[in-house]
């Protein structure tokens, strides 16, 4: 690509306390193209980027713009720039419409809103998004909000823009549609810079990739000259096995049987209507669904966390017994002997306490076992000397406050700890969110020794490629109900996705 | 490739940026706290030679406040011992994130119970009696500390204004009773059974000041064993870094907010009974003198450790004497010494950011390669 440069980094580097963030980074993205920047999660990725919006200022290097040198100290300067990026989580006011987010603390004299309105119905033209300028934001989908996002910066003339995951929390056919919008603006001459750590997406949309790992910088390559093996390995620095195993389901017994299971939130709104499955011992449910679909409700329902109607039934693996669980206590269903395990999707605000070290980390489950008003805190420590040794929990030692563990070591504590309860039924959210691959990997295949145990797995999941590999079934959530229930086996992809958006959202055009 | 000028852009560059600190080593924080005592002597010490004082008799009389006599270093341990019993009470409250500001009441209450069993529970042996007087005190500050915690278990009230009304609450009943009581009419009760020394707690071979600060150091001890071994110093723990995480592993909460308040309450009810049968023998609507307010500051400097916070509270005091020696010695007025606490207990807080932070001078100058 013959181009000119947009926005070249020199010798980047940024610490936070003896943490490196970038060291010595160096990236050019040209006009009319997609640059990709590819790495794990905590590679740096994403303090790069705040550096060219203006979020945080670097300690060394230099940065220039159009051939320029140029310094970016707070978000108005890379404004300024013509420098836009659309974060991961938006930053919307919710009771307001779109066109009046759009021109929100733009302060170019004058208000006219009727104006403003005309000139994004042009830039949606231009670009082929499809937007209500007139909708307010809280009657939105997540990817409608996004959409908002990408017109806001465009809308204030940004040339550079970057998207910090934006594919996360969008369904196949939403990011379908955003790949199509990025190729136009790349048409008309826009460098785009798209963060992500999916492979898959990388090869469909970019042009070049450039690959972080720990904060430094490997190298970038042609994308049409590049696979996935060998971004795999610049991104982890050694040989990985991509493949998920899977194991047959033997003699699958059923173990949690959900029936017409009905809860509201606290003001009135269904969150789950009428779900009803049944979880089987040896085998991985996979549970899919829009961010929000009433995933969490579900999982804290058969865990007694949440008020719910309809039945919730256990069915004892040695006795055959029936337990019911519903409107039980976590204290009570332990009392009754049912070992279920549960590794929530807040990992330090539920399932363990941020400030408390890893050993007392440990205790949580066990603590209140024995009749003593003293704590034992020898066996949790063996427990959690075990864990780290078993699982390789990178850690100073079991007196460190899990805070500062890194995501994936966060993760390992929090399961470890849930498997060692030596559950009949595991129930895990998100489990692999932020975590890079080999900790995912970990994670998977404690998964599946749970399955090969006989334990009954429940995994809430989001991204359907590893869905569709782990899991036996899919139970496929939409706005709280159940649209489906389908074998990973020979489920599609875009089957999935259509289901996840049934009956909620106007349905997508057809595909396939 | 050439460096282009960016004089003019320079201005914008950030001179400097804070970073937070992975960890410190021990030493180091305790001597950025004494970098910052020290830093404020001099600071102290410079205005009072701008006011025409000289320094070191300023402060020679200052230490003299709480160690100028026996008697003075006496009375020093002892409004100690009651400031680090109210902190100490507040300790559990605080752990649990539940913002108790009814230390002052919670005596106050405790200290009223303790006086009017002194005064008309006068018929039963006096051993007895002391009991009756104990456990009075203690549970009426245990009730003070319930009600709050009740109506923040199951109606989520804020129990920072609620704890803080009750302080007023029990100030007005104390001034009610003392009203109703006293029949000379001038609101002041004297020395409650002056003679008979009926429900005074013992003064232990014969020092009338031991007693509350053994008192309260078994009271420390006792409190830093609840937090750290027990049960329910775990559970409370869980339940002030995160309810959700206490609710998913089956934690009452409920139950723990209430039982570690009353706990609080009692202990605070305690030292009032300390306060009015062990040490003044009387009661008055100021008979805790703001030191319940005070403890709030000490839990907090003492990050909620029981045994910082016995330096911490005679840091205080010794300010405290210290202050009020200066005015009286050098005739300087009250604001003065209060102004000097404030400095020192500003410095002190003020070294906890340098403590958490560093501070990192951004390097101008960029080096380019060739």
């Amino acid at each position: 690509m013959s181009s000119t440069p947009a926005i070249e980094l020199k010798g980047i580097t940024k610490t936070f306390g003896s943490v490196i963030a970038n060291d010595n980074v160096d990236l050019t993205v040209n006009h009319g193209e997609i640059l990709a920047i590819l790495g794990e999660n905590g590679s740096g990725k994403t303090t790069l980027m705040n550096m060219i919006s203006g979020i945080y200022f670097p300690d060394k290097g230099t940065i220039k713009v159009d051939g320029k040198e140029a310094v970016i100290a707070s978000p108005s300067d890379a404004f300024n720039y013509k420098i836009g990026m659309i974060h991961q989580h938006f930053k919307l006011v919710d009771i307001f419409t779109a066109t009046e987010n759009i021109i929100l603390g733009l302060n170019d004299g004058k208000y006219n809103l009727k104006k403003s309105r005309q000139k994004i119905v042009d830039i949606c033209e231009q670009f082929g998004f499809e937007l209500e300028p007139d909708r307010k934001i809280y009657e939105m989908s997540v990817s409608e909000k996004q959409t908002v996002e990408i017109v806001k910066v465009l809308y204030r003339g940004a040339e550079i823009l970057i998207l910090d995951e934006p594919t996360a929390v969008l369904t196949p056919q939403e990011i379908d549609k955003l790949f199509t919008v990025l190729k136009k603006m790349r048409e008309s001459g826009k460098a785009i810079i798209i963060i992500t750590h999916k492979l898959n997406e990388v090869m469909a949309i970019s042009d070049r990739v450039s690959v972080l790992c720990k904060g430094k910088y490997i190298g970038t390559v042609k994308t049409s000259q590049t696979n996935e093996k060998q971004l795999t390995e610049m991104m982890v620095g050694h040989k990985i096995e991509l493949n998920i195993q899977r194991d047959e389901v033997k003699d699958a017994v059923d173990r949690l049987v959900v029936k017409n299971v009905n809860c509201q939130d606290m003001e009135g709104l269904p969150v789950l209507t009428d779900v009803s499955f049944t979880a089987r011992a040896g085998e991985i449910l996979g549970i899919a669904g829009i961010a929000g679909s009433g995933q969490k409700e579900l999982l804290e329902a058969i865990a007694g966390l949440q008020r719910v109607t309809g039945e919730i039934t256990y069915i004892d693996p040695e006795s055959g017994k029936l337990e019911n669980l519903r409107d039980k206590t976590p204290t009570q269903i332990q009392d009754l002997g049912v070992r279920l395990s549960f590794v929530p999707e807040d990992r330090l605000g539920m399932g363990l306490v941020g400030n408390m070290n890893i050993t007392d980390n440990m205790m949580l489950r066990s603590y209140n076992k024995g009749h003593s008003i003293a704590v034992d805190r020898k066996a949790p420590k063996n427990l959690a000397e075990e864990i780290i040794e078993k699982l390789e929990v990178v850690t100073p030692g079991t007196n460190t406050p899990v805070r500062r563990l890194s995501g994936g070591n966060v993760q390992k504590v929090l399961v470890g700890r849930e498997i060692a309860a030596a559950p009949t039924v595991f129930m895990a959210a998100y489990p692999v969110r932020g975590l890079d691959i080999n900790s995912s990997f970990t994670i998977y295949n404690l998964l599946n020794d749970q399955k090969k145990k006989g334990v009954a797995v429940i995994f809430v999941g989001e991204d359907l490629d590893v869905l569709l590999a782990l899991c036996d079934r899919i139970l496929v959530l939409s706005s709280g109900k159940v649209s489906g229930i389908v074998d990973a086996r020979t489920a599609k992809k875009e089957e999935i996705g259509l289901l996840m958006t049934k009956s909620s959202h106007q349905t997508d055009k057809e595909e396939a | 490739m050439e460096n282009t000028s960016v004089n003019g852009k320079k201005a914008h560059e950030p001179l400097f940026h804070l970073v937070k600190r992975d960890s410190i080593k021990f030493w180091q924080s305790w001597l950025i706290r004494i970098g910052a005592v020290v830093a404020a002597l001099i600071i102290v010490a410079i205005i009072a030679s701008l006011m025409g004082y000289d320094p070191l008799s300023f402060y020679k009389t200052m230490w003299e406040g709480s160690f100028g006599s026996k008697r003075k270093i006496w009375k020093f341990l002892q409004s100690g011992a009651v400031l680090l019993g109210l902190a100490v009470a507040l300790a559990p409250a605080f752990r649990m994130r539940f913002w108790n500001t009814g230390a002052e009441g919670q005596a106050l209450i405790g200290g009223l119970a303790a006086a009017a069993v002194m005064q008309f529970a006068t018929g039963v042996p006096s051993a007895v009696q002391i009991i009756f007087v104990i456990g009075a005190g203690v549970l009426a500050g245990a009730i003070w500390g319930f009600l709050p915690a009740v109506c923040k278990a199951n109606w989520g009230t804020n129990e920072t204004l609620f704890t803080l009304m009750m302080n007023y609450i029990a100030m007005q009943l104390t001034s009610f009773f003392i009203y109703s009581w006293d029949k000379s009419g001038h609101g002041n009760l004297g020395i409650i059974n002056r003679k008979t020394k009926l429900g005074w707690l013992p003064s232990l071979g014969g020092n009338e000041y031991i007693l509350a600060i053994i008192v309260v150091l078994l009271v420390t001890i006792g409190i830093h064993i609840y937090l750290v071994y027990l049960k329910h110093g775990y559970e409370l723990a869980v339940v002030g870094e995160s309810e959700n995480t206490a609710r998913y592993v089956g934690i009452n909460v409920k139950k723990v907010i209430i039982r570690t308040m009353i706990l609080s309450g009692a202990l605070c009810g305690l030292v009032g009974v300390l306060v009015v049968s062990g040490i003044d023998h009387t009661i008055t609507k100021d008979s805790i003198g703001g030191q319940g307010f005070t403890a709030i500051m000490v839990s907090w400097m003492a990050k909620f450790n029981p045994f910082y916070m016995i330096f911490c509270a005679l840091l205080i005091i010794f300010l405290e004497r210290g202050g009020s020696e200066v005015s009286t010695v050098l005739g300087l007025n009250d604001s003065f010494s209060e102004i000097v606490s404030g400095i020192i207990i500003l410095f002190i807080i003020g070294s906890e950011f340098f403590i958490n932070y560093r501070i990192m001078f951004n390097k101008h100058r960029r080096e380019v390669e060739g």
